[in-house]
C-alpha cells in the first residue's frame, strides 16, 4: 500500500472495521452458546459410559457367539453417520469431518446418514446415498430425533442394506482441543474379560440375544445424542476460537492502517509546507 | 436394611447416583425388585412406574420407559430410554397424551405400525399418571 492516498487507506480502514464488528458479534454470539453447549454434553456423557458398561457385563459372560450386533459379518458397504455444523465460519470444524471420512472409507462402498446443513448439503452434491431423507439439524438433534436414527440404523443393519455401521463426530477434549473421532457403532466391540474375572452366572430375564436386540437401539441412540452433544460443543468452541483471532486480526491490520494514515498524512502536511516555504523564497 | 449402590440413567442426564435399599422396575416380563447381594441381572426394560427406596428408608416414584436394568458385581444400573421422578411430571399434559393416545387408537387398525406407536405412547402416558398420582 506504499503511497496510497490517505482516502484510500481510510476506505480501507472503515472495511475492515466493519469486518470486525461482526466477527466480534459472532464471537460473542458463540461465546455465550458455548455454555449451554457444554452443559448439555456433560450431562450427556454418563450414559455411553454406564450403558457400554451394561451391556458388557450383560453380554460379556454369554457363551451364545451368535448374539446379534456382536458378531462381524463381511463387509460389502458401510454406513457412516456423520455429524457436522449448520453454518462455516467455524475454522476448519466441517472440513476435517469429510477429510476423516474421505481417509476412513477409501474404495469402500457406504451410505451416509448425515445430521448437519453441511453434511447434508454436502453428500447430497456428492450424490452419495443417503439413508433418510429427514433432514436431521445438530440444534433440534434431541433425545427423540436420535432415537429415531437409532432405529433406522438397526433396521438398515438387521435388513443387511449394510454390515457396518459407522459414527464420525467431532470430540471436545478442551477449549482448544477438539479431534474428529471414527467409532464403530455396529458391530459392537466385543468386551474382554479381566483375567481374574470369577465366573459367575448371569440371570436373564429374556434370552441374552432377545435382550440385547431390545436394549441395542437403546445404547446406539444415546451415543448418537452423546456424540451430537460433542459436536455441536466443538463447533461452537471452533467458532468462537476463529472468530476470536479473526478479531485479533483485524484490530491488528487497523493498527498497522491508521499507522500507515498518519504517516501519509504527516507527509502531505509536510510537503505542502515544503510548497509554500518553497514559493515564498521565490 | 443392607444398600447397594445404583446408577439411573437416561441419555440426558445422571438421574441419580447413590446407595438404595431396593430397586422395583418393570421388566418385559413384569416387576422385578432388586435388593442387595443380587446374583448378576440383565433384563429389558418395559414402560411403567419404578421405585427405589434410598438409604434412609424414603420411597421414591418414577415413571420408567426403555432401557435395561442390569446388575453386575452388586452393583445396579438402570439405563432408560426415559426416567421422570414423580414430582416431575407435568400430569396434564400426560393426560393430554393419554386423551390424543386414545383417539388415535380408535381411528387406526390394529396391524398398523402407528397403532403400536400410539399404543406405547398411551403406556407412556398412563405410567406418568400413575407415578404421578
Amino acid at each position: 500500500m506504499a503511497g496510497a492516498s490517505m482516502k484510500d487507506i481510510k476506505l480501507r480502514i472503515r472495511s475492515v472495521e466493519s469486518t470486525m464488528q461482526i466477527t466480534k458479534a459472532m464471537q460473542l454470539v458463540a461465546t455465550s452458546k458455548l455454555r449451554r453447549a457444554k452443559e448439555r454434553m456433560e450431562s450427556s456423557k454418563p450414559f455411553g459410559v454406564l450403558a457400554r458398561k451394561a451391556i458388557a457385563a450383560a453380554v460379556a459372560r454369554c457363551q451364545d457367539h451368535n448374539v446379534p450386533f456382536l458378531t462381524p459379518r463381511e463387509v460389502k458397504r458401510r454406513c457412516y453417520v456423520i455429524i457436522a455444523g449448520e453454518r462455516g465460519l467455524a475454522g476448519g470444524y466441517n472440513s476435517n469431518i469429510f477429510k476423516a471420512v474421505a481417509a476412513h472409507c477409501q474404495s469402500m462402498e457406504y451410505c451416509v446418514l448425515p445430521i448437519g446443513r453441511k453434511a447434508i448439503d454436502k453428500y447430497q452434491h456428492m450424490g452419495v446415498e443417503l439413508l433418510d431423507d429427514s433432514q436431521y439439524r445438530v440444534e433440534s438433534a434431541n433425545v427423540g430425533a436420535c432415537f429415531r436414527m437409532a432405529n433406522r440404523l438397526v433396521e438398515g443393519y438387521n435388513s443387511q442394506q449394510f454390515d457396518e455401521v459407522w459414527l464420525v463426530y467431532t470430540d471436545f477434549h478442551t477449549m482448544m482441543d477438539q479431534q474428529v473421532a471414527v467409532e464403530r457403532m455396529l458391530p459392537i466391540e466385543r468386551a474382554t474379560l479381566p483375567e481374574d474375572a470369577t465366573p459367575v452366572a448371569t440371570v436373564y430375564e429374556e434370552e441374552p440375544a432377545e435382550t440385547l436386540r431390545q436394549v441395542v437401539p437403546d445404547y446406539l441412540a444415546g451415543k448418537l445424542y452423546s456424540a451430537v452433544c460433542d459436536s455441536f460443543a466443538s463447533e461452537v468452541a471452533m467458532r468462537r476460537n476463529a472468530m476470536d483471532s479473526a478479531t485479533k486480526n483485524a484490530d491488528a491490520m487497523i493498527s498497522d492502517l491508521r499507522l500507515r494514515y498518519n504517516r501519509a498524512r504527516q507527509g502531505a502536511i509536510t510537503q505542502e509546507i515544503t510548497e509554500i516555504v518553497a514559493g515564498a523564497e521565490e | 436394611m443392607a444398600t447397594f449402590h445404583l446408577q439411573i440413567v437416561t441419555p440426558d442426564r445422571l438421574v441419580f447416583d447413590g446407595q438404595v435399599e431396593r430397586v422395583v422396575a418393570r421388566t418385559v416380563g413384569g416387576d422385578v425388585c432388586i435388593l442387595a447381594r443380587h446374583i448378576d441381572y440383565a433384563a429389558p426394560l418395559g414402560i411403567g412406574e419404578a421405585h427405589i427406596v434410598d438409604e434412609n428408608g424414603k420411597e421414591h416414584t418414577a415413571a420408567c420407559s426403555g432401557g435395561m436394568l442390569s446388575v453386575d458385581n452388586g452393583e445396579a444400573i438402570l439405563m432408560a430410554t426415559t426416567f421422570e421422578w414423580a414430582e416431575e411430571i407435568d400430569l396434564a399434559r400426560a393426560q393430554r397424551a393419554q386423551q390424543e393416545a386414545e383417539e388415535k387408537l380408535r381411528s387406526l387398525q390394529r396391524d398398523e405400525r402407528e397403532y403400536t406407536m400410539a399404543a406405547a405412547k398411551l403406556k407412556r402416558a398412563l405410567a406418568r399418571i400413575g407415578a404421578a398420582e
